[in-house]
């Protein structure tokens, strides 16, 4: 049973991580209708950025910064590179410009920082096990969740109530009118892309406390970000935290009684999702159909 | 009329003479510092895009997970050799239907997609046979990937030939030949014409009362098949396959060789392949940051060449 809970408290970390890269993937999928092969790339970039502040800035001064520097360079690679590939109607070539940033992001943290896993020091206040019974609950953990809950409903918050996330949501959903009324579509959709990549290294700085950092680590974790976006359906940024959610804990849950499954899992399950309700759990009917 | 008979006249004179050039390869390619697996695993790679080209290129579905029914082709082909029967024939038999039956089987869960949607499906559905490849250690070798297999010597009537490095490359020419065959007759008939027709207004086809779905199914079907036929002739080339053949990387090198060579027209894969092989060849040997260059490939080929080398070159041909 202590197992079982383990690995579902495990599955439910992994889960979070996929739900905060999912944001911010839908986030900028929905608004710049770009795939972003490179969100793993911020992610690294967040993670590496905080590593090598955390000495000057502390622990918490690096996780401001990181998820910060990540959404600053964000904001430069869509303000040079992308932008000037709005006007393309095909989705291909933002697909393709992301994935040779990806390559180049994660070969250059290689060049820089080396090839080998490095940790992340995180204080000892959150280091300390909550219960003997379920050492595996840390503080750490629990603190991992609790800023994964504020980011996701602060984000909520922006869009529902501010005059920025109405107009985000309006360009999701008609971005000629929204040009039209007189927003400014280019600088909405620069904010919104550094607003995702924020999201991307929020997440690295995370999990590069409990994984440690390697140059390849964005690659693991974005390609269930996908998934949880296709699982929860396209569209709904909830659907997108229900769908990370779901995967990580079904994933770790697997690992319990047949541990060689344990990726294979989360794409059976969106697999089945696309068989029995192809446009995903809490996804819009007709969109992208 | 008569400038399109000239124009055919002179396609027809480039492609025999790039046919003629792939015949003598084995002979030229030595003398300006090639070998002659490289000029096979050109071909494999070739003919593996020139199948993605049918879904990507001629009926516009963003396919973005190709590599998985190569990997399942390569892994169909080398676990054939390695535990069912010393036969090359065979292995690449089953290879194909591996690969294609898995294209075709998913096929019903993509097609109804479109643009960035069908992309990240095919992406992700591709991650799928990664992680069962990595993951089923005892037969499949999980991360070192597959070894152990050779390919065997092929036995026509009582005459057995030795596949020697430059014999298989005939025998890669000849295979190439009959899927760029099947390819080209099927450009040309209703279903091709269809497949075109959906690329240019998707609507409008459905308009005119024909399922689109059933077409691009097709489309996504004899794409993997083919890719999945080239995928064990790479097997069987380097006697060796990992999951690095079915991961989303090999993926997006299908599709920005694709670009590269022009992807509204048919030979232009070839000639994107050949310049991306020789390339990360050439690349990979000189220094150890390739990946970087190869990502600045991507980007520049986006921003600056997004038609592509034939696409440039096709332009010029119609304005002239």
């Amino acid at each position: 049973m202590t197992l079982l809970l383990f690995n579902a408290f495990n599955g439910l970390i992994q889960g979070v991580f996929y739900a905060l890269m999912a944001l911010g993937l839908a986030l900028i999928l929905s608004l710049n209708s770009v795939i972003n092969m490179a969100h793993g790339g911020f992610l690294v970039i967040g993670a590496y950025l905080a590593y090598t502040l955390a000495p000057y800035l502390g622990f918490w001064g690096a996780l401001v910064a990181g998820p910060a520097l990540a959404a600053l360079v964000g904001l430069a690679v869509e303000r040079g590179l992308i932008r000037p590939i709005y006007r393309r109607a095909d989705p291909l070539y933002s697909l393709l410009l992301t994935f040779g940033l990806a390559l180049i992001i994660q070969d250059l943290a290689r060049t820089i920082w080396g090839a080998t896993g490095l940790p992340l020091e995180v204080p000892d206040i959150l280091n300390s096990p909550v219960s003997t019974d379920y050492f595996f609950v840390t503080g750490y953990r629990l603190f991992v969740i609790v800023i994964t809950a504020v980011a996701a409903i602060g984000l909520y918050l922006i869009l529902r109530y501010t005059l920025l996330g109405i107009r985000i949501r309006a360009g999701t959903r008609d971005l000629e009118t929204t040009s039209a009324l007189g927003v400014n579509i280019y600088a909405l959709r620069a904010f919104n892309f550094a607003f995702g990549c924020f999201f991307a290294g929020l997440s690295g700085v995370l999990a590069a406390g409990i994984l440690g950092l390697t140059p390849p680590m964005g690659d693991s974790l974005i390609m269930p970000s996908f998934v949880a976006i296709i699982v929860g359906g396209v569209g709904s940024l909830f659907g997108s935290v229900i769908g990370g959610l779901l995967i990580g804990v079904a994933a770790g849950i697997t690992t319990t009684f047949y541990p060689a499954g344990s990726e294979a899992v989360i794409y059976l399950i969106m697999l089945l999702v696309l068989a029995v309700r192809p446009r995903g759990l809490f996804g819009e009917e007709g969109l992208f159909e | 009329m008569k400038r399109d008979a000239a124009i055919a006249t002179k396609r027809n004179a480039a492609i025999a003479a790039m046919w003629a050039a792939l015949v003598a390869l084995p002979w030229w390619l030595p003398l300006i510092g090639g070998y002659t697996a490289l000029g096979s695993k050109v071909l494999i790679y070739a003919m593996a895009t020139m199948g993605l080209n049918l879904v990507l290129g001629f009926t516009g579905g963003l396919s973005f997970g190709q590599a998985a029914y190569f990997g399942l082709g390569a892994y169909g082909a080398g676990m054939t050799l390695k535990y069912i029967a010393p036969s090359t024939p065979l292995a690449v038999l089953i290879g194909i239907l591996a690969g294609g039956l898995a294209a075709t089987i998913l096929g019903p869960l993509v097609m109804r997609r479109r643009g960035i949607y069908f992309a990240m499906i095919t992406i992700a559905i591709g991650q799928l046979f990664y992680f069962v490849m990595v993951r089923w250690n005892e037969v499949t070798g999980g991360e070192d990937g597959l070894a152990g297999f050779g390919r065997q010597p092929l036995h026509l009537g009582s005459t057995t030939i030795p596949l020697t490095d430059t014999n298989y490359y005939f025998l890669v020419l000849v295979c190439f030949t009959i899927a760029v065959a099947v390819m080209w007759t099927l450009l040309q008939s209703p279903l091709g014409h269809t497949w075109v027709a959906i690329r240019e207004n998707r609507r409008r086809v459905e308009f005119l009362g024909i399922r689109v779905e059933r077409y691009v199914w097709a489309a996504f079907a004899v794409a993997g098949f083919i890719t999945a036929f080239a995928g064990a002739l790479n097997a069987l080339l380097f006697n060796f396959t990992s999951p690095q053949d079915l991961h989303w990387i090999l993926s997006g090198n299908f599709v920005i060789m694709i670009v590269l060579g022009g992807m509204r027209s048919f030979f232009g894969p070839l000639l994107g392949v050949l310049i991306f092989v020789v390339a990360q060849d050439y690349l990979s040997s000189l220094t150890g940051n390739w990946m970087t260059f190869i990502g600045l490939t991507f980007v520049l080929i986006v921003l600056l060449f997004p038609r592509g080398i034939l696409g440039v070159f096709d332009a010029r041909a119609r304005i002239a």
